[in-house]
C-alpha cells in the first residue's frame, strides 16, 4: 500500500444543458465538481453517496467513458485522459467496469461463452482453439458451470447474470476495476454471494476496486477506505474504522443514522435531514451540503470548505471541523 | 386483540401461463388488527406484492384469485360487485406502490391527481376538494402546499412524489393502507423520513398498515407484526421484537445472516445457497429444503405445517413440529 494505482486530481466534470433554438449550452449541470483521491494497489476503495451526487458520473470519468471537464486521472502514471486511442485501447486490458444493472449489460442475442470470449480475442490473449477452455475457467472461477456457456442471457436470473457479466470484467484479468452498484438489484440472498465472490476474486487475483454503492452495510463489509460524495464532490473520506466509529461530517452522520437496522429494539437518536438533494446544475453557494445542514452557520453560506486531513487517514470539508 | 381489520384466510393466487401454473400466492392466511403495521417480508418472487395486489382484487390476467376469502369487517372482498370494490379501493383501503414516478399521470398537476379521489368518493365540490388537498400536502410535510398543488409531476423529486402518493392515499382516511415497498426506489435519508411520517400517521389516525419490503431494516424500523414469505408461502409470523430476537426458520435465520450491518463486520458474509425455486415447477415437501443447511429426509417429503408456540409465533418447518421445547435448541445461534 505504498504508491498509489490511481491518482485523481481536481477532476471535474460537467455536462451541458441544452437550451433555447440552436441548443446552444444555457447551464451545465456539475456532476463531479473538482474531487481529489488516490487509490492504493490492492485495495477495496469504497465510493458512498445517494442518486444525484455524481458517484456513477466519477467512475465513469475515470475509466475515459466520458471526455473530462479539468483535472487528471492518473493510473499506473498513465494519464488516462491524454493518451492516444491506441494507447488508451491497451489500457483495457487492465481496466474494467462492472455495470449496476446485469440485464441490460448483456446483449441478448450472445451466447453468454461468446460474449467472454470477445474481449479475450480482441486482445488477441486468446487464439480460436484455446479459447473456450480458457472461458470455462473464468466461469468456474465465478461459480458457473462450464455447460453454461451456450446459453443465452435470458435463460439466467440475476445473481447469474451478474457473475457472468463479472466473468467477463475478469477475462482480461485485469489489474482494477470499478464496480457501479453491482449488487443492488439483486435479491439479499443473492446479494451476499457476489460480495463474497467479490472478496474471494480481490484475494486471488490481488486486485483494486473502485467499488460505488448508496449501500454502506455493503461498503463498511467490502472496502478498506470509503469516500463520501454529495453534490459532486466528495465530503469526507476515512479508513473503514475511522469512518463509521468517528464519523466527522454532519452529512456522515445523517447518512449513518439514516441506515434501518435489523434490531426493533435498539433504539437510536436519528438525524433526520430536511428536504432533497439541491439540484447540481444550481448548486448552493458555498458548503453545498448547507442547505440541509442542521449545524449550518454564516461561513458555510459564503465560504466552500477546503477538504483537509484532520488526522492521518481522514480527511474532512467542513467548516466546523 | 380486537376485532381486525382485514383477515385473509387461504388465499391462492395463481398465474396461468403457457399451460403451466405457477402458484404465486398459496394458503396464505393473517389478519391486519386495528392500529398496527404488519410486514410482510421475502425476496423478489416469494409472492408479496401478489398478495397485497389480490386484497383488492387487482391481479390482472393470467393472474387469478382461485381460492381463499379475504374478510373486510367480515365481508368477502372477493364476493363483492364491481360497484362496491370500486368504492373500498381509494376510500376505506388505499395503496401506495414502489415507483411513485410511474404511478401518478404526468399530464396532471398534483393538485387534480389528489382532488380526484375526494371528489370521487365525498359528498364535495371542486373548491373544497382543492382546500382538502392543500390541507394533506401540508400534513404529509411539504412546504409550499399551494405550489406543489399546481405542479407536475415531473417538477418534484421522488421523495417529494412518494409524500404526494401517501397523501392521495390518505384523502379519504382510510382504515387500511396497503404499502407496498414504498421507500425502496428512494436513498436512505429520504426513506427515513418518510418511515417517519407512515409511524407518525399511524399514531395519529389509528390507521393500520400493510407494509410490503424485502429490507429486514426496514421491517425492525416499523412493524409491530412480521410475516415471512418464501415462494408463495408464509413460513414465518411473529411479533417484531420475538422475530429478531429468535428467528426459527433457517431461510429467516439466513436473511438475517446475510444482510451486512453496520458495526458487526465479519470477514465472510454468510449466504443463502441456490436460488428460490420456480414457482410453476415446486419441489414435494418444504420448497426451502434445496437451499436448506438443516435440511432433513422428511423435509422432502411433505410440506411443513405451521406450528405455533404460546406466544403466537408461527414456524412452517419440521425442526419444529415436535413441539417447541426441543425446537429452541436449533435456534441457538443466531
Amino acid at each position: 500500500m505504498d504508491r498509489p494505482l490511481l491518482k485523481i486530481t481536481d477532476l471535474k466534470k460537467y455536462f451541458p444543458v441544452k437550451g433555447g433554438l440552436f441548443g446552444r449550452p444555457v447551464g451545465w449541470v456539475r456532476a463531479v465538481d473538482g474531487v481529489s483521491f488516490e487509490i492504493f494497489r490492492g485495495e477495496a476503495f469504497g465510493l458512498v453517496g445517494e442518486s444525484g451526487s455524481g458517484k456513477t458520473t466519477l467512475g465513469q470519468t475515470v475509466l475515459r467513458m466520458h471526455g473530462r471537464t479539468s483535472g487528471q486521472v492518473m493510473f499506473d502514471g498513465l494519464d488516462i485522459h491524454s493518451l492516444p486511442p491506441k494507447e488508451f485501447h491497451k489500457t483495457h486490458t487492465r481496466m474494467q467496469y462492472i455495470f449496476q444493472d446485469p440485464y441490460s449489460s448483456l446483449n441478448p442475442r450472445i451466447r453468454i461463452g461468446d460474449a467472454i470470449a470477445e474481449p479475450l480475442l480482441a486482445h488477441r490473449l486468446a487464439t480460436r482453439a484455446d479459447v473456450r477452455e480458457q472461458v470455462e475457467s473464468i466461469l468456474a472461477q465465478c461459480g458457473m458451470a462450464a455447460r453454461f456457456m451456450d446459453r443465452y442471457p435470458h435463460e439466467f436470473s440475476g445473481g447469474q447474470r451478474q457473475r457472468i457479466v463479472i466473468a467477463r470484467a475478469i477475462a482480461l484479468n485485469p489489474e482494477f476495476i470499478v464496480a457501479d452498484e453491482p449488487v443492488s438489484s439483486l435479491d439479499v440472498s443473492i446479494q451476499a454471494q457476489i460480495i463474497n465472490l467479490f472478496s474471494d476474486l480481490q484475494e486471488e487475483r490481488k486486485l483494486t476496486y473502485l467499488f460505488i454503492s448508496h449501500d454502506l452495510g455493503i461498503v463498511e463489509h467490502l472496502c478498506s477506505r470509503i469516500a463520501i460524495m454529495y453534490l459532486g464532490s466528495v465530503v469526507e473520506l476515512a479508513t473503514r474504522s475511522e469512518l463509521f466509529l468517528n464519523p466527522i461530517h454532519p452529512y456522515t452522520k445523517a447518512l449513518l443514522s439514516a441506515v434501518p437496522i435489523p434490531d426493533p429494539e435498539r433504539k437510536r437518536s436519528r438525524i433526520v435531514l430536511n428536504g432533497d438533494v439541491p439540484s447540481p446544475e444550481n448548486p448552493p453557494s458555498g458548503c453545498r451540503f448547507h442547505t440541509r445542514c442542521p449545524f449550518a452557520k454564516d461561513i458555510c453560506r459564503e465560504k466552500v470548505p477546503e477538504f483537509r486531513k484532520v488526522e492521518d487517514h481522514h480527511q474532512v470539508a467542513c467548516h466546523l471541523f | 386483540m380486537e376485532e381486525p381489520i382485514i383477515t385473509v384466510r387461504n388465499l391462492q393466487t395463481f398465474f396461468h401461463l403457457e399451460g403451466r401454473v405457477s402458484k404465486a400466492v398459496d394458503n396464505v392466511s393473517f389478519s391486519v388488527p386495528k392500529g398496527k403495521v404488519i410486514c410482510i417480508v421475502g425476496e423478489s418472487g416469494c409472492g408479496k406484492s401478489v398478495t397485497a395486489l389480490s386484497l383488492l382484487r387487482l391481479v390482472d390476467f393470467p393472474g387469478r384469485i382461485a381460492g381463499g376469502e379475504i374478510l373486510f369487517h367480515n365481508r368477502d372482498i372477493l364476493k363483492m360487485n364491481t360497484k362496491e370494490i370500486h368504492n373500498l379501493r381509494g376510500d376505506k383501503i388505499s395503496m401506495i406502490f414502489q415507483e411513485p414516478m410511474t404511478s401518478l399521470n404526468p399530464v396532471f398537476t398534483i393538485g387534480r391527481q389528489i382532488s380526484e379521489t375526494l371528489l370521487e368518493h365525498t359528498l364535495c365540490d371542486r373548491k373544497e376538494a382543492w382546500e382538502e388537498g392543500v390541507e394533506l400536502i401540508k400534513k404529509v410535510g411539504l412546504p409550499r402546499a399551494e405550489k406543489i398543488m399546481d405542479s407536475y409531476p415531473h417538477e418534484l423529486s421522488g421523495g417529494m412524489l412518494q409524500r404526494v402518493m401517501i397523501a392521495i392515499a390518505l384523502s379519504c382516511q382510510p382504515e387500511l393502507l396497503i404499502a407496498d415497498e414504498p421507500t425502496t426506489a428512494l436513498d436512505v435519508t429520504i426513506q427515513a423520513q418518510v418511515l417517519d411520517l407512515l409511524r407518525q400517521l399511524r399514531d395519529q389516525s389509528d390507521m393500520s398498515i400493510l407494509f410490503i419490503t424485502h429490507d429486514l431494516g426496514v421491517v425492525a424500523e416499523i412493524a409491530d407484526y412480521v410475516i415471512v414469505m418464501y415462494a408463495g408461502r408464509i413460513i414465518e409470523e411473529a411479533p417484531v421484537t420475538e422475530l429478531f430476537r429468535h428467528p426459527r426458520h433457517p431461510y429467516t435465520r439466513g436473511l438475517l445472516k446475510s444482510r451486512p450491518v453496520i458495526g458487526q463486520r465479519r470477514d465472510r458474509l454468510y449466504s443463502i445457497k441456490g436460488q428460490v425455486p420456480d414457482l410453476s415447477e415446486l419441489p414435494q415437501g418444504c420448497y426451502f429444503a434445496d437451499r436448506c443447511e438443516s435440511c432433513m429426509e422428511p423435509c422432502r417429503k411433505e410440506y411443513p405445517e405451521s406450528v405455533s408456540d404460546a406466544g403466537g409465533h408461527k414456524t412452517a418447518c419440521l425442526l419444529y413440529k415436535e413441539g417447541v421445547a426441543n425446537g429452541s435448541t436449533t435456534a441457538e445461534d443466531y
